[in-house]
């Protein structure tokens, strides 16, 4: 081909290119009258109040009597009512009756079993539990019922389950009234070994009758059939418990799932042969009374949950809130929201960007998107990044009832211990190691310093001066302020370590800090641990190692120095105190006293403070702990965490309550506005691509042009 | 060549035994029974006695591979290896720790990871052996040079770079793709369209190297020579000839790798959330869930197996000279 042939065709090819060039613009508005939106990942049309939201873990358990992680609740929460629950709006936190017509009464029983006013005479309190009429279960085909009122699905073969792999495969479905012996029935299956319970073992400790309940169970005993000596159903509406007095803390696990109500038939429905081969078990596919039923149950790839038929007549509260943003809804019934769906996204990315396109209504901040989402001002407040605030997405933030700590094993021979010098080098590594630092560079500035084991929002925190750990900080012109690490090396020296060096054997210190972690972030933090030691001259060993090795050394008090945290189980200080009580002691108690302190003037304040009600006395009792605590410095470096959250500004009536699951029946979705801002935000961008199609029209000779000249080349 | 099946079959047996036992090793070499039960149990409120219970229930607190207590051949069929590995022969994979039944959720898992890995396969092999297939008629030219070098480029990024980059281009900023997400059936197909394209794209550096290798070894051969002589286009003597000889050494490499295609893709499905059987396999280990790793672990060396045998039946279709005895 000679050199005019080829410029003939490029001619002709650019000449019909040029008459092609608004065919981007006229394909365009022709694909998107199609579908305004290309990326949506949802295939079903947008409908009316449906929430979209991410799950990163496939839940392991939607039984009551055994999930215990928050993320499993966020489930569960929805679907079972606890007889109690948290004020949606008021804080402190505040408990308020659920499925109970009020808040339980209490009366207390002396050894011999008779009633006594007097609280030092008491064994025995019996909190008696009184629920509402009218409370039904969602429907399910475990309390379907044929014309006779005979159950349906009670007595199947491998014949009727052949064309059963789900739930929804079950023709009929049934309900039934709750009653108090519903309740009675789950507190019965806590204690029930085959269900293996994880709080099984502290409720043994507390409820009467409840570990010899466990003692008489057989493999295939009918729970209905044997009493638990402390639980009582009086009639259909009322039932009691009688738990050890020296634990008023037990109204807080009312509101916990764990005593929601459980129907009987629902056990013997899921135990029928071929149902557990089906993955057709209670475990999977709940049955509760809650605002939502889980209609559809697929922790592989999305979780949906919709509103239950019969939910009873549920309020929003009337109070709880100066903001009159939140009380817009006051008075209105529940839920409001008619469909949630959880889609598992296991990457940050994704999901992420899925939030920032609208397809998810909310979302956390990653370490890695925080720069991004969130800038600081000039006075360290945290504010949202123009970026986002530019698409009305929202911001709140929260410090969690939750503490992260560094602990020292008190029963180590050199970081433990009640001696002068063992405190002394205990609170001048608490002195060192510089958590403002840690926080900034490790947080993303997202927590803040724990001067006591009791996070803000509970009662007994003390904020200002008065809530300051002396022995670390000096209060300055209106703010703590870290003592001088000369202060540091002093207390050192007093313990016999002058500039990190053992006077004793004039060998440098060498301390072990056990830790689970790897990846670089986890390298970073060990460096600077490491560095913070340095500075009094102490060399850290890294003990890095995997959770299960970890948890060992722990159980068995070999660590001397880890890293540990903790979330409230309820806002009562006795539930952070309680890391420190003595008998609670890791070795030799199992219990969830990791540093294993044991101070007896602690204790011994503990056992007072924790039968009190919030008060002056109280707080006077938790002021002298926390004193005993900073003095005796078995944790250092500890940082309550901080919440922050992103929601988009067509989901309303966000309030953050970490103590609260049940938390979807209150908030709300515009959908309207959310669709137009989902079609404004994800317009598709044909253009690139149209471009990307007339480069490769233009290429296109040329390729053919270089092709038939090697194809006609001779010699190879 | 019906002998020659049945001896790789028996082969197999001793072979899956081996797995099993490294497996269950490897695994309890890293995780004690009490690890496991402290993991579906949680680390808060848990006793020991609880730890026992649970145990128990699950056949956890039996010896690992030998029991000494025990009499005559329940010395071996009584501890957790037997227990727990013998029935995977029949392929009864029985319950995961923490409850579902472990066949119902392979079955579930296995087409999505399907759906993506056959056609990323089929479009990579096509689109790879076309590129290898320029490069060779090309070949010692500055096209072929500046290909391989851009091959080189290719195959040495990060699969997960691929995936990132896919999604930010297709899903963020053009807009075009859903950027994660699954759904049955047809309703598929929006989603399969970005990590299929990720992963043929994230392919074509190691593929097109690699067969531009076999096919410029074939292009030297006598035969190649022949057809040259007698006239024939290049591009004929690429595709009738040098091509239809590599089939050989391609077929080695694909063929083995299709029985996998089950498996699923790691990092794809948990970037693309799609439910396969790769995502199940990283939260199985995870969740230190043996039941699972176990089962994944046995039906990849079964499907291994039938993948190699697969490949020596593909020889004899791919160049009838080739017997099996």
């Amino acid at each position: 081909m000679c050199s005019g042939q080829v410029q003939y065709i490029v001619h002709n090819v650019l000449k019909k290119i040029h008459s092609w060039r608004f065919l981007p613009l006229l394909l365009y508005p022709l694909l998107s009258a199609c579908e305004p939106v290309w990326n949506n990942p949802y295939t079903e049309p947008f409908q009316d109040s449906v929430l979209r939201s991410s799950f990163s873990e496939r839940p392991k358990y939607l039984d009551p009597a055994r999930s215990y992680s928050s993320a499993e609740a966020v489930f569960i929460g929805q679907i079972y009512e606890p007889p109690l629950q948290y004020h949606y709006l008021k804080r402190p936190y505040t408990l308020v009756p659920l499925t109970a017509r009020s808040m339980p009464t209490m009366h207390h029983l002396r050894a011999d079993g008779q009633r006594t006013e007097d609280l030092s005479q008491a064994v025995w309190t019996v909190y008696e539990i009184e629920i509402k009429d009218g409370i039904f279960y969602q429907p399910h085909p475990a309390l379907a019922r044929d014309e006779q009122g005979q159950l349906i699905y009670h007595q199947l073969d491998a014949a009727d389950l052949e064309s059963v792999h789900v739930l929804s495969d079950f023709a009929h479905s049934g309900s039934r009234a709750v009653t108090a012996a519903d309740y009675v029935y789950q507190i019965k299956r806590l204690a029930d070994p085959r269900l293996a319970s994880p709080i099984a073992g502290v409720m043994a400790e507390y409820i009467d009758g409840f570990a010899e309940f466990r003692q008489q169970l057989q493999a295939d005993t009918d729970l209905r059939t044997v009493n638990m000596r402390g639980v009582r159903v009086l009639d259909r509406y009322r039932y009691t418990i009688k738990v050890d007095s020296d634990y008023p803390q037990f109204i807080y696990w009312l509101a916990m799932n764990f005593f929601t109500a459980m129907p009987w038939e629902a056990e013997a429905f899921y135990s029928q042969p071929g149902m557990s081969e089906r993955n057709l078990v209670l475990n999977w596919y709940p049955i509760g009374t809650g605002p939502y039923l889980l209609s559809e149950n697929n922790p592989n790839r999305r979780m949906v949950m919709e509103r239950n038929p019969n939910y009873r007549e549920d309020y929003y509260p009337t109070d709880g809130s100066d903001n009159a943003d939140l009380l817009l809804s006051a008075g209105q019934r529940l839920p409001f929201i008619d469909r949630i769906v959880f889609s598992l996204e296991k990457e940050n990315i994704p999901s992420w960007n899925k939030f920032l396109q609208g397809y998810y209504d909310s979302s956390g901040i990653t370490s890695d998107n925080f720069d991004y989402a969130i800038q600081v001002d000039s006075a360290g407040r945290f504010l949202l990044s123009d970026t986002l605030a530019e698409k009305s997405i929202q911001f709140k933030t929260m410090i969690r009832p939750s503490i992260f700590y560094t602990g020292f094993n008190m029963l180590d021979p050199v970081v433990g211990g009640f001696s002068e010098p063992a405190i002394k080098l205990r609170r001048a590594l608490s002195i060192a190691i510089n958590m403002e630092e840690f926080i900034s560079i490790f947080l993303n500035g997202r927590g803040s310093v724990a001067h006591s084991p009791l996070p803000p929002g509970l009662f007994g925190h003390r904020f200002g001066e008065a809530g300051i750990n002396p022995y670390v900080y000096e209060w300055r012109d209106g703010h703590p302020v870290r003592r001088p690490l000369e202060h540091a090396h002093q207390l050192m020296k007093e313990a016999g370590y002058p500039r990190g060096i053992d006077a004793s054997t004039g060998q440098p210190l060498v301390l072990y800090l056990d830790t689970v972690g790897s990846g670089p972030d986890s390298k970073s933090l060990m460096n600077w641990m490491r560095k913070q030691f340095a500075r009094l001259g102490v060399q850290l060993v890294i003990r890095n190692t995997d959770y299960n090795r970890f948890q060992d050394k722990i159980a068995r008090g070999k660590a001397q120095i880890f890293r540990w945290g903790w979330n409230a189980d309820y806002p009562d200080p006795e539930n952070f105190f309680f890391l420190l009580y003595g008998p609670n002691a890791r070795v030799p108690h199992e219990g969830a006293n990791s540093s294993n302190y044991d101070n007896p003037q602690f204790n011994r304040l503990f056992v007072r403070m924790k039968g009190m009600a919030n008060g002056p006395l109280k707080q006077d009792l938790i002021d002298e702990m926390v004193d005993i605590f900073q003095r005796d410095a078995p944790w250092f470096g500890a940082v309550y965490p901080q919440s922050f959250y992103l929601h988009h500004h067509w989901y309303d009536n966000v309030v953050l309550n970490p103590m609260a699951h049940n938390v979807l029946k209150y908030r709300r979705i515009d959908s309207e506005q959310r669709q137009r801002s989902i079609a404004t935000m994800n317009r598709p961008r044909m253009q690139p691509i149209m471009w990307s199609f007339v480069l490769l029209l233009l290429l296109l000779p040329v390729g053919l042009f270089i092709y038939r000249r090697r194809e006609r080349a001779t010699a190879l | 060549m019906i002998y020659y099946i049945v001896r790789r079959v028996l082969y197999a047996i001793p072979i899956l035994i081996g797995v099993n036992v490294l497996t269950f090793t490897l695994f309890f070499v890293v995780n004690s029974p009490d690890d496991v039960a402290r993991m579906n149990l949680g680390d808060r409120h848990v006793t020991s006695e609880q730890i026992e219970q649970w145990k128990q229930l699950r056949g956890y607190d039996k010896p690992l591979f030998f029991n000494l207590e025990a009499n005559a051949w329940q010395q071996l069929t009584d501890t957790i290896f037997y227990n727990e590995s013998i029935r995977l022969f029949w392929f009864d994979f029985g319950v995961s720790d923490n409850g579902r039944n472990i066949a119902y959720d392979i079955r579930q898992r296995m087409m999505p990871s399907l759906a993506i890995a056959i056609p990323t396969l089929t479009i990579g092999l096509l689109v790879n052996i076309s590129f290898a297939l320029i490069m060779v008629f090309f070949r010692a030219t500055a096209i072929d040079f500046v290909a391989v070098f851009l091959c080189i480029v290719m195959m040495s990024i990060s699969s997960l770079f691929y995936i990132i980059a896919g999604q930010f281009v297709f899903a963020k900023t053009l807009l075009l793709l859903p950027i994660s997400g699954y759904e049955e059936g047809w309703k598929a197909l929006q989603f399969l369209i970005l990590p299929i394209l990720v992963g043929v794209i994230s392919g074509i550096g190691a593929g097109s190297r690699w067969y531009r290798t076999i096919c410029l070894e074939e292009s030297g051969q006598d035969y190649v020579r022949m057809a040259r002589a007698k006239g024939l286009s290049e591009s004929a003597v690429l595709v009738r000839h040098i091509l239809r000889n590599a089939l050989i050494p391609i077929l080695t490499g694909v063929v083995v790798i299709l029985p996998l295609l089950f498996i699923g893709s790691l990092i794809t499905e948990s970037f693309f959330s799609i439910p396969g059987l790769g995502s199940y396999t990283v939260d199985a280990i995870v969740n230190q869930d043996f039941a699972i790793i176990r089962s994944i672990v046995f039906l990849g060396a079964v499907l291994y197996i039938i993948g190699l045998l697969l490949t020596d039946i593909s020889y004899t279709i791919a160049d009838p000279r080739i017997r099996l005895n």
